[in-house]
């Protein structure tokens, strides 16, 4: 039967390969890689504890990463820290990014070449989707489910439907991956993809480098879906060929598979786009907002902390200063990132321009340190939600944008197209 | 696998930053989590919800962040379960891995009101509320076989205890 990738990268991870993998069953699958940070590890890890096995049987296959809590903001959060390095120390797990050794998950976890085409790897973080974009099967999960898969290398998976999404055409300047998923949500919302797997296919795949398809499938989950996976193509094979630490499979769906519904992406009439507070759906193009006045510019996380981004970023800062009134912040996602930006002249032309350049981490993404806003405070960010209260107090309100837009607006002071910069 | 108890009634699209926010995530206790349930959306939330009430919400219930200590703090309090229209994919697993019954109808969501009485029997998914008897979507066996063990990790436990048995 003609399948879609996820079915067919589900059916190579099945246990008993009697179950069928039809959307809406429920089959007993293995996962390549799972993928735990310091605030969903000590859960699992008592999870584990409580299931009484002992040891990790598949202690290979379980990535450990320092990142939210990093560095640590209290006492609380140290200790969460304590219990990852312990954790890795006793279970013997070689894969363990302490602060200072990695940065942030999602995007490290590409960068150490841990993952690969036609894997199944599992986060007990919800931007586990950013994987789909090296063509993997990546996928949140209960931090129970993971701790199950420590125990019997093995979880339970209910087959989900598919949409494909068909891109095509040229993007204009200053339109990014960012600008394609947010698209996609204002299109068809915070539930428009609910429990299924996007998929992203068609001539349009070369418009977006690998960073910019991770910003698309990092916000797949924002759209509801389990997962979003880009389509096997060349840029995914040269991607392969040079970090992938084990064979790979690329995949690719049938041409006549079963999709719930099949999306027309047109590039072309993609503009830089912004959401507004407080649902990352609530989306409008940038020209469409004005005198909005930003108190905070903060650059960085799972979806826009590449070098594509700081490269972005630099484009637009460069020879000019933030803002009278705002300030910026600016995080490269991995530590690797952060020292090609140092070599390219990157953080110069930040610090130059009168932004904070911060450690990986995190931290204000998640309202957790690092930059939290208070009441009636107006920010612009390159994250993936802005939820009320999320990033700080409830009566603080976020944009949401590309790299370019987000610069152009720590230089204006306010939001603008980048173009009008 | 039955659940009595009084209806909340919440919209659609319930993110769970507004069920926890991000600064509680360093706490582990569920009991403790159980305090700061809705703190900012609805305070009073926390002194109304008693052991066994249901909540039932609208589309896509438990959206944003995959956090556990959304539908732990949830189970904390006593609710007892959750039917919504439809659920975000990461928090349906979650409640289904700790243990809270959770259903999906969106005929529930139409007719039901804050403070009415609701009886759910979990494993045929019917639900009964003013007078009327709902039939809900299913719940497939095996995720039935975990709520029965209360989730996750019993279910594992069981399953060692099976495979050991088995191998003699």
């Amino acid at each position: 039967m003609a399948q879609t990738i996820a079915e067919k990268i589900l059916e190579t991870h099945l246990v008993d390969d009697k179950q069928k993998v039809v959307p809406g069953n429920v089959v007993r699958a293995r996962a390549d890689l799972v993928l735990l940070n310091d605030i969903n590890g000590p859960v699992t890890f008592r999870h584990f504890a409580n299931m009484g096995v002992g040891e990790v049987v598949c202690p290979d296959k379980l990535a450990l990463v320092v990142d939210h809590f990093a560095p640590a903001p209290n006492a609380l959060g140290a200790q969460l820290s304590v219990e990852m390095r312990r954790f890795a120390r006793e279970k013997g797990i070689k894969h363990f990014f302490d602060l200072g050794k990695g940065g942030i998950e999602h995007t490290l976890i590409p960068e150490q070449g841990l993952i690969g085409p036609g894997d199944i790897v599992i986060g007990g973080d919800s931007h586990s989707t950013t994987f789909g974009a090296f063509n993997t099967f990546g996928t949140p999960m209960s931090w129970a489910g993971a701790a199950a898969i420590m125990a019997l290398d093995e979880t339970w998976f209910r087959v989900p439907e598919s949409i494909r999404y068909n891109m095509h055409g040229h993007k204009s300047r200053f339109v990014t991956g960012k600008d394609v998923i947010l698209k996609i949500l204002q299109d068809g919302g915070v539930a428009g993809a609910l429990y299924k797997s996007m998929e992203f296919g068609g001539p349009g795949l070369a418009e977006v480098n690998m960073d910019e398809r991770m910003a698309i499938c990092n916000m797949a989950v924002e759209a509801g879906a389990k997962t979003g996976i880009f389509e096997a193509d060349e840029i995914v094979r040269a991607w392969a060929d040079e970090h992938c630490k084990r064979p790979y499979t690329l995949v690719s769906a049938d041409t006549d598979a079963q999709y719930v519904s099949r999306v027309d992406l047109d590039l072309s009439a993609i503009r830089p786009m912004i959401a507004k507070p407080y649902s990352p759906d609530n989306v409008v193009a940038v020209d469409e907002v004005r005198n909005v006045h930003v108190d905070q510019v903060y650059m960085g996380n799972c979806a826009n902390g590449t070098i594509t981004d700081l490269r972005q970023i630099a484009a637009i800062f460069k020879g000019r200063k933030v803002a009278d009134g705002t300030r910026a912040i600016i995080v490269p996602a991995t530590q690797k990132i952060y020292r090609q930006a140092i070599a390219e002249g990157l953080v110069d032309i930040f610090v130059e321009a009168g932004a904070v350049v911060s450690t990986p981490t995190c931290g204000a993404c998640f309202g957790g340190h690092n930059g939290s806003l208070s009441d009636g405070e107006v920010a612009i960010s390159t994250v993936n939600r802005n939820f009320r209260g999320r990033a700080g107090h409830p009566g603080a309100q976020v944009y949401l944008s590309n790299s370019y837009v987000a610069a152009a607006a720590a230089i204006a002071g306010e939001i603008i197209d980048p173009a009008h910069i | 696998m039955k659940v009595e108890g009084f209806v909340h009634l919440l919209g659609n699209n319930v993110d769970t930053d507004v069920m926890i926010a991000g600064r509680f995530l360093s706490l582990s206790d569920p009991a403790e989590m159980a305090k700061h349930m809705f703190e900012e959306s609805d305070p009073g939330f926390r002194a109304r919800a008693k052991p066994g009430d249901i909540i039932v919400a609208g589309t896509n219930f438990g959206s944003g962040s995959g956090r556990e200590h959304a539908p732990l703090g949830l189970k904390a309090l006593g609710i007892g379960c959750i039917v919504a229209a439809s659920f975000a994919r990461t928090f349906y697993r979650m409640s289904i891995d700790l243990g809270l019954p959770i259903l999906t109808s969106p005929e529930a969501h139409a007719i039901a009101k804050s403070g009415q009485p609701m009886r759910v029997d979990i494993a045929t998914a019917v639900i009964e509320i003013a007078g009327q008897k709902i039939q809900a979507e299913p719940l497939p066996e095996f995720l039935l076989s975990v709520l029965r063990q209360d989730g996750m990790v019993n279910w594992v436990k069981q399953e060692v205890r099976r495979r050991k048995a088995a191998a003699g």
